[in-house]
């Protein structure tokens, strides 16, 4: 993966809408064959990075590279890369095989191979036989593959993907995402997705970068952002993240010492203690799946503390408990998969709540 | 809910009065007499006759055409232009330049067309059916943008992008994309300005100098009663021509709207 060559590169990226400093300072790179997501709140800039890449918007300063070449001169109809829109933009007054082979009519291949090819653009959609249909009579999953085959006919170096999946319903989208994956290791095509969807970012890319207000918090892969976000904004966009006040009494190469409230005293490895600095008071996350709650006549070979049950939200496969630590100063989620065996307990029960130090991570 | 019957008589009181003068026109332009009152005589098409050798009345009809034509390619040319850059781009003062295109849907035609003759006359422009074109232009564009600017309206960005995206230049996105989806659009700004330059009676009589037009042709006409029943021949002819043309362009714009699926919000305005 690490070896990879670089599709997009982006050199100290500023962008400004007058006042308004958009994109403040984008430097990345976005490997070849890579799944990439820009994931973030509305209003950070993802949207705006990715249309720097098509084209479509301009950039202050810096520079944008694609394959190696600088595209500060190239427009969007000359770049090698394609779009997915998120309202598909799907031409309404052509059927569906004009829409896919829209992209080929400055193309001089012959029209029977033209033909053939927005058959086959339509068929690794899933959407063969479709051609003929009139494209606005068609579902939204339908129109969203069609835009797929639409951007892919031309064998883009790069797909661009502008929320493409935030439009259809939750079954839907959850097949999509895995469409997706497959079709991309099918094409080998650099895909680059804008979404807000934290989860789907996690299911579908190979890397992620989150942005807040114009800057990229952290550009990592989905299991390093989830087990280890760099900053507490991070921790607390991915996922859900329990935060619990502490005090660092040591710091050394070997990792740190922490007296967390409820907790005791832990210490965490080096990688539990992201460098960056906040300002903030320091804090130690601890995600909902890493508590358990120890049954009665249960033992565990992890630490535990003792609480007392405030909530329980029962979700069909899981439950979760919202559990005083440490008097009622501290609260903490935690989440136990429904098994049979395992009763669901009651509000007001007092219980422990067995945890590792290893799954700490420290926020200052 | 039960339906009030005062209510009910007032719509067709309404009704009546909106469209029996219309239907007069035709039985009167039939009847065998060159009286215009009941009862009727007899039926003859010597009306129509009269009406179709009147060689003055082609010499209007031919400056009307020439006027109505002319007026509704340049308003809507005018109007593309303007509602196009009213909801795509944004500039300095644009709410005060647009409010000032469309000023003239609400200025008296009267003051228009006294200043416009006031100004062509010391400008030395002699008066002729261009300086018409140029009246019914200036308040016909407002027509043109207020239909234009709801179809541009309501065209995506991203279609436009994405036609850029996959290779088009920006003229011939315009061309394969942007004209199409507005063309029911343009159509009715043509129909609408067409139908306004066409009947417009002030701006046409103020500005045509010697040459005359229909509608103060028509007007000129009915001083004297012997004339008054070819031109209700020609009224009925106009009538069956309008009501051609109107079913035309809704034929035109509901096969629009089928083809690309849109809703179907009443009538072309």
């Amino acid at each position: 993966m690490t070896d990879k060559p670089t599709m997009i590169e982006f050199r100290d990226v500023h962008k400004y809408y007058g006042d308004y400093h958009a994109l403040r300072g984008i430097s990345a790179t976005i490997r070849a064959g890579e799944f990439f997501s820009l994931l973030g709140p509305s209003g950070c800039g993802k949207t705006t990075l990715l249309r720097t890449i098509a084209g479509f918007e301009g950039i202050s300063s810096g520079a944008v590279l694609i394959d190696s070449k600088d595209m500060a001169d190239v427009p969007a109809n000359k770049r090698p890369t394609n779009m997915v829109f998120q309202s598909y933009a799907i031409f309404p007054h052509m059927s569906v095989a004009e829409n896919v082979g829209f992209g080929l009519r400055r193309d001089p291949r012959s029209k029977a191979d033209k033909a053939k090819a927005v058959e086959e653009a339509l068929e690794m959609v899933g959407l063969k036989g479709y051609g003929t249909r009139a494209a606005h009579a068609l579902s939204g999953g339908q129109r969203q593959r069609v835009a797929l085959a639409r951007a892919l006919i031309l064998k883009p170096k790069v797909l661009l993907l502008d929320e493409p999946l935030s439009a259809l319903d939750k079954k839907m989208r959850e097949h999509m995402q895995v469409e997706l994956i497959k079709l991309q290791r099918q094409v080998g095509i650099t895909f680059v997705l804008v979404t807000h969807d934290q989860e789907e970012a996690l299911v579908m890319s190979d890397r992620i970068a989150v942005m807040f207000e114009g800057e990229i918090a952290q550009l990592a892969d989905p299991e390093t952002l989830y087990r280890r976000p760099a900053t507490r904004k991070v921790a607390d966009f991915i996922g859900t993240m329990n935060f619990i006040p502490c005090t660092v009494l040591s710091e050394s190469d070997s990792g740190c010492e922490v007296e967390a409230k409820g907790l005791g005293r832990v210490h965490l490895d080096p990688g539990q203690c992201p460098p960056l600095r906040g300002g903030a008071d320091p804090v130690v996350g601890l995600r909902p799946e890493t508590l358990t709650l120890v049954y009665p006549g249960q033992t565990t070979t992890e630490r535990t503390t003792p609480g007392v049950i405030d909530e329980v939200i029962y979700f069909g496969d899981m439950t979760y408990y919202d559990v005083y630590i440490g008097g009622t100063d501290i609260e903490v989620r935690l989440s136990m998969r429904n098994v049979p065996g395992r009763p669901i307990l009651e509000v007001g029960a007092k219980v422990d709540v067995a945890w590792s130090p290893t799954a700490l991570v420290l926020f200052r | 809910m039960t339906k009030s019957p005062s209510l009910k008589a007032y719509a067709i009181g309404y009704l009546i009065f909106l469209y029996a003068p219309i239907a007069l026109l035709p039985i009167f332009a039939f009847n065998d007499s060159r009286i215009i009152a009941f009862p009727l005589s007899g039926f003859t098409t010597n009306w129509f006759v009269e009406m179709w050798g009147d060689v003055q009345m082609w010499n209007a009809l031919k400056n009307s055409l020439t006027i109505a034509t002319t007026t509704a390619i340049l308003s809507t040319t005018l109007g593309i232009f303007a509602a196009r850059a009213s909801t795509r781009y944004r500039f300095p003062a644009k709410g005060g330049i647009m409010g000032l295109i469309m000023l003239p849907l609400v200025l008296p035609e009267m003051i228009v067309a006294m200043s416009l003759l006031v100004v062509l006359l010391a400008v030395g422009v002699p008066l002729s059916i261009f300086t018409v074109i140029l009246g019914h232009t200036l308040i016909c564009t407002p027509f043109a943008v207020a239909i234009l600017t709801s179809a541009f309206q309501s065209l995506d960005q991203s279609l436009e992008e994405a036609a850029y995206d996959l290779g088009e230049s920006p003229a011939s996105t315009f061309r394969l994309i942007i004209l199409p989806l507005v063309m029911p659009g343009i159509i009715s700004s043509l129909l609408i300005c067409f139908t306004i330059s066409l009947d417009e009676f002030i701006i046409a009589y103020f500005l045509a100098g010697a040459d005359t037009v229909l509608s103060s042709y028509i007007y000129s006409q009915f001083r004297f009663p012997a004339k008054v029943p070819a031109m209700l021949a020609l009224g009925t002819v106009l009538v069956l021509v309008s009501v051609v043309l109107l079913t035309i362009a809704e034929y035109f714009r509901r096969r629009g709207i089928a083809k690309t699926g849109g809703k179907d919000t009443g009538g072309f305005l």
